[in-house]
């Protein structure tokens, strides 16, 4: 007994282990983490998967063999206490019970006596069995002996669970794997690549668990099984096509539910009639054995219309591009090629309402979005997220683009303001212009001096110039830092707000400009819309010398499509384990709620009166047990004194 | 031969037979509990599917055997069911109503209610220890009828959250046992219903206040997570747990957290008791605290209780999990930690069912129990990460 207590808590203790360290990562996620030493270490013991490692399939199966064990050696003990009364017992073992009782009754004939006792025990439910030992007889009575069989059906349930788990589990691909009829495939293939040794044929193996990702339109007759660092492949003996996948949302944003539309394609069983079925969280789709789930979800290759607008050439004109969610399009010249990988498209962004309180639950959808990364030559990457529309912000409008260089970062967001066009247009030709050294020099000359000093005019539109470039190259801090390098530190303070203002007052002449081109007419006041988008644009351009990418790219078309994630198991170990699963209900319900009650009554004529002697023992509930001892001994004295 | 009070209590019901234990007024209960429950099922029918239908055939066989078997369940049940009925017709169909009727607002809107539940469970629980110090009846008479009120307060909140999630959109509607918040809330009111039920079956207040502090750190808990967190907002259900297996794995788990929380508590006064007894043994705070042999066997039962509930409530999650999650058993870390649960209460009744342990090393091993099913109940959410995590800190 004291195996099957240390090996609960062994098992205990050995499944806390798969709980603290996430399992079936990807093995770059743990050589990340534990550097190269240790996560060899963990995977020589197999910690990544706890559950399907050799030694913690070892502490099952002893458990399920000392169970049985157990379960054999106990078995003819319970048939024992069971079936048979014990009427061999002595004198001073009755009188050494816990519950026990005794009268001398005077005038009373042994054999009377027994059968007052014979019928209140009847009519309490106890079975009984006489033996006459010559000197004494000795009664023996027991009730609620099923009670024993719940140690049996618990104890086989246990066995019978953890055979069904195992079969079920992975060992039929272990042994597959052993025996050489299958190679996990570590290279990143796409299924029609995939070599026949790393391919199982339907039936190969009775339980799996694999997954495919289906874009809306695509059929598919296999699952990937992901098996530690690499993958395999299991045929169906059946196709399914995804017709539709539908996501539904609350009001509040929260997803509803997630629902794809498949047609079963099965010539052998379906004939060329497919079967239509929707498969939604907690509603799998059963065929043949194979249960089919709604498990994830994705993008099945959106195709976007986006315009590709220059950030640092002086050229304001954007250039129409076409991509498909999933590929990597080659861009920019052969001088600084990048490649641009469309990772994914977003038709709706719920997000808390900004500038509200975390308990105000206020949120607004922000519109279909795109994320992409810029890989240049060296393979370093930033990573975009954009949104497609323009956000407001109180009270103006933006295009919003968040970048970031590690995939943990947060973002950091470029606010473009939008014009009245509600395009980003006046914003990047602005920029354009600020980039075009050669106009800028042309235009300042062509502006009308503010002094009659050709000399001075002359070095300040140079400054002018200079600025102008620290600014677009740097933002405001290459500015100051620039005046750090030129100005004697005691009167730092006055050159930089000079600067700052020299900067501000061009950046607000070349705007008029821009305005200007736009046929707009600032003779007189300018609007104060204008000046708001001018305030605006200022922070913009500063964030532009920090955004990494030579463009900003802007969705203007899409077409979705979707991809549903589904995973398709096959258990046959299951009908084993929920049997396992009624026998252990019913064995603890029953162990630990009746309980085996046995009694002993010994009679002993003596001299013309009647030695009785009462005892009786429960294996559970010892203490309902006393009540129910003490009420039958009332009873059977007011019986036998009647 | 002895026998103790216990006995003689234990035989009050345990040895009649059927018919004479069930009487007129049983009879009458159970036409009460069929009526009420065929009022229910007609007024909301149109949000039920079959299998919700068994479930509701099925509680309804429960609390008729329920009140059966303990009286008390029946005001209990009649109050809480009074109260829901009349909240429901202040809100008739408006939910903003909770803003501005004096019923709702103050009273019976479900955080109103959940506040008078909070309130009344503090109060039971000084009550409790107050009647054990000074051995007043009085005290102790007024911490139960505290707990009682707690309670009813506790599921009349329960019950109008429940209406309050349809008010808010029918397809936002569903029972409330789907957070974190929620469920906390349902663990004070089944730990404070074993612990009367415990209290009635042997007329004892003693073990009163260690049963109340659990719920007390509970109901601490639940007002840092709604003030702090803002957690008790009615949120819609994600689709994972869109399935009629909620409404009958969750409490499942909760009776089994319920029973092992109270005999983790009750094994503290064990331990006191122990130490306080062997110190002193005549002494004021041996004699006011609860008796050994008690405690004992009320542990002894919490826990078997609590093993067979959570046995089956593990049972109930794998079957639900073959329909959610591709499999009755994914080792998921909540999943795992039930079963690290499970096989630590097993190995608990195994040393008491086949060795005999007893005593102050099983009190120590209920008491770490409480820590390992906290872990179960908490931490996993708190610290891992997987399928199951319904509710964040
Ligand atoms: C309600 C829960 C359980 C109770 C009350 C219980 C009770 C018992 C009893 C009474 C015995 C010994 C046979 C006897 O002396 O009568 C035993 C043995 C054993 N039990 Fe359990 N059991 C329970 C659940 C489990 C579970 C869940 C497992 C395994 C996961 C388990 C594994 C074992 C093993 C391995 C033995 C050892 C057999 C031997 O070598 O003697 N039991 N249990």
């Amino acid at each position: 007994m004291n195996l099957a207590i240390t090996l609960l808590v062994v098992v205990a203790v050995a499944s806390v282990i798969g709980t603290v360290l996430q399992q079936n990562q990807p093995y770059p996620d743990y050589i990340l983490k534990f550097g190269p030493f240790w996560f060899e270490v963990f995977r020589q013991t197999g910690l990544y998967n706890v559950y399907g490692s050799g030694w913690f399939m070892s502490i099952l199966a002893f458990l399920i063999l000392s169970t049985s064990v157990c379960i054999y050696r106990q078995t003819p003990v319970l048939w024992r206490e069971m079936t048979q009364f014990r009427t061999r017992v002595r004198l001073d073992s009755l009188r050494g019970f816990h519950q026990q009782a005794e009268w001398q009754l005077q005038h009373r004939e042994a054999s009377t006596v027994q059968k007052t006792l014979g019928a209140v025990l009847k009519t309490r439910g106890y079975r009984w069995r006489i033996e006459d030992h010559g000197s004494h007889r000795v009664m023996a009575a027991t009730k609620g002996r099923f009670s024993r069989l719940g140690y049996l059906c618990t104890h086989a349930a246990v066995v019978i669970i953890g055979i069904g788990g195992l079969l079920d589990g992975n060992l039929w691909l272990k042994f597959k794997e052993w025996s050489g009829g299958l190679r996990i495939e570590t290279r990143d293939l796409a299924a029609r690549d995939l070599p026949p040794e790393s391919r199982l044929a339907p039936g190969a193996i009775p339980a799996f668990r694999g997954n495919v990702m289906l874009p809306e339109g695509a059929t598919a007759n296999f699952v990937f099984l992901r098996i530690r660092d690499g993958f395999a492949l299991q045929e169906l003996p059946f196709a399914i096509e995804l017709k539709d996948f539908q996501v539904a949302y609350y009001d509040t944003g929260q997803p509803k539910s997630f629902a794809s539309a498949v047609l079963i394609h099965d010539q052998e069983h379906l004939g060329s009639q497919p079967l239509a079925a929707t498969i939604r969280v907690n509603h799998p789709l059963v065929y043949r054995g194979y249960a089919i789930y709604q498990s994830d979800f994705g993008d099945g290759g959106s195709k976007l219309e986006m315009q590709v607008w220059p950030l640092i050439t002086p050229q304001a004109k954007p250039v129409a591009a076409r991509g498909e969610i999933g590929n990597a399009l080659k861009i920019g010249g052969s001088s600084a090629p990048l490649t641009l990988e469309l990772n994914e498209f977003r038709l709706f962004n719920l997000l808390p309402e900004p500038g509200a309180q975390p308990g105000d639950r206020k949120f607004r959808n922000f519109g279909p979005s795109f994320s992409f990364k810029l890989r240049n030559s060296a393979g370093e990457a930033h990573e975009y997220f954009n949104y497609m529309a323009p956000v407001q912000l109180e009270g103006r409008w933006f295009y919003i683009s968040g970048k970031r260089t590690q995939p943990g970062d947060p973002f950091i967001y470029l606010h473009i303001p939008a014009d009245t066009k509600n395009s980003p247009e006046r914003f990047l030709r602005f920029n354009a212009r600020l980039r075009d050294g050669e106009w800028l020099r042309e235009w300042m000359e062509r502006s009308p001096a503010p002094v009659n000093n050709p000399d001075f005019q002359r070095d300040f539109n140079q400054v002018r110039l200079n600025l102008i470039e620290l600014f677009t190259q740097g933002g405001f801090i290459a500015v100051t830092e620039q005046a750090k390098t030129v100005v004697p530190a005691g009167r730092l303070k006055e050159a930089t707000t000079l600067y700052l203002n020299i900067l501000r007052d061009t950046l607000a002449d070349v705007f008029i400009q821009v305005l200007r081109d736009e046929g707009i007419n600032v003779e007189q006041e300018i609007s104060s819309q204008e000046e708001a988008f001018f305030n605006d644009a200022i922070p913009a351009l500063a964030t532009l010398a920090d955004y990494g990418s030579p463009f900003y790219l802007q969705l203007t078309g899409f077409q979705q499509v979707e991809a549903s994630g589904l995973q398709v198991t096959r258990s046959g170990g299951t009908a084993v384990v929920y049997t396992g699963f009624a026998l252990l209900i019913i064995g603890i319900f029953v162990m630990l709620y009746t309980s085996h009650r046995r009694l002993w009554i010994w009679l002993a004529d003596e001299e013309g009166a009647t030695r009785l002697v009462l005892a009786g023992v429960s294996n559970r509930r010892p203490v309902e047990f006393a009540g129910e001892f003490s009420e039958l001994r009332m009873a059977l004295e007011k019986q036998i004194n009647d | 031969m002895s026998v103790t009070r216990e006995v003689m209590l234990e035989q009050q019901w345990a040895q009649s037979s059927f018919s004479q234990r069930f009487s007129r007024l049983d009879g009458l209960w159970t036409l009460l509990v069929i009526a009420g429950s065929l009022y229910i099922w007609w007024l909301y029918r149109s949000y039920m599917d079959s299998y919700e239908i068994a479930i509701q055939a099925g509680s309804t066989a429960a609390l008729i055997a329920w009140g059966v078997y303990w009286k008390p369940a029946r005001p209990f049940t009649l109050a809480a069911a009074a109260l829901t009925v009349l909240a429901l017709w202040r809100y008739d169909a408006d939910y903003e109503l909770r803003l501005s009727d004096f019923w709702l607002k103050y009273f019976l809107e479900s955080q109103a209610a959940f506040m008078w539940m909070s309130a009344l469970y503090v109060l039971a629980t000084i009550t409790y220890f107050a009647a054990m110090f000074t051995r007043s009846g009085f005290a102790g008479k007024t911490a139960t009828a505290l707990t009682w009120c707690a309670t009813a307060m506790g599921l009349t909140g329960l019950l109008v959250r429940w209406r309050e999630s349809y008010l808010l959109g029918a397809d936002i509607g569903h029972i409330p046992v789907s957070n974190l918040y929620e469920v906390f809330i349902l663990f004070a009111l089944i730990t404070a219903l074993l612990y009367l039920f415990y209290e009635d079956r042997h007329r004892t207040r003693s073990m009163g206040g260690f049963a109340l502090l659990v719920i007390s750190g509970a109901v601490g808990f639940l007002l840092w997570y709604t003030f702090d967190r803002e957690a008790h907002h009615i949120q819609p259900l994600i689709p994972a747990l869109q399935s009629y297996w909620m409404k009958i794995h969750v409490p499942a788990n909760f009776i089994g957290y319920g029973a092992f929380a109270l005999a983790a508590m009750l094994s503290v006064a064990y331990l006191l008791q122990n130490w306080a007894g062997t110190r002193w043994p005549d002494g004021h705070l041996a004699r006011v605290l609860p008796p050994l042999h008690l405690l004992d066997d009320v542990i002894y039962k919490a826990i078997a209780l609590g093993f067979a509930a959570f046995t089956l409530a593990t049972i109930l999650g794998a079957l639900w999990a073959a329909e959610a999650w591709g499999g009755y058993w994914s080792w998921d870390p909540k999943e795992t930690w039930a079963l690290i649960v499970w096989l630590n209460y097993a190995a608990w009744l195994h040393l008491r069912m086949t060795k005999g342990w007893r005593g102050a090393p099983m009190a120590w091993w209920a008491v770490i129990g409480l820590f390992v099913t906290l872990f179960a109940f908490l931490g996993v959410n708190m610290f891992l990460s997987g399928l199951h995590s319904y509710g964040t800190l």
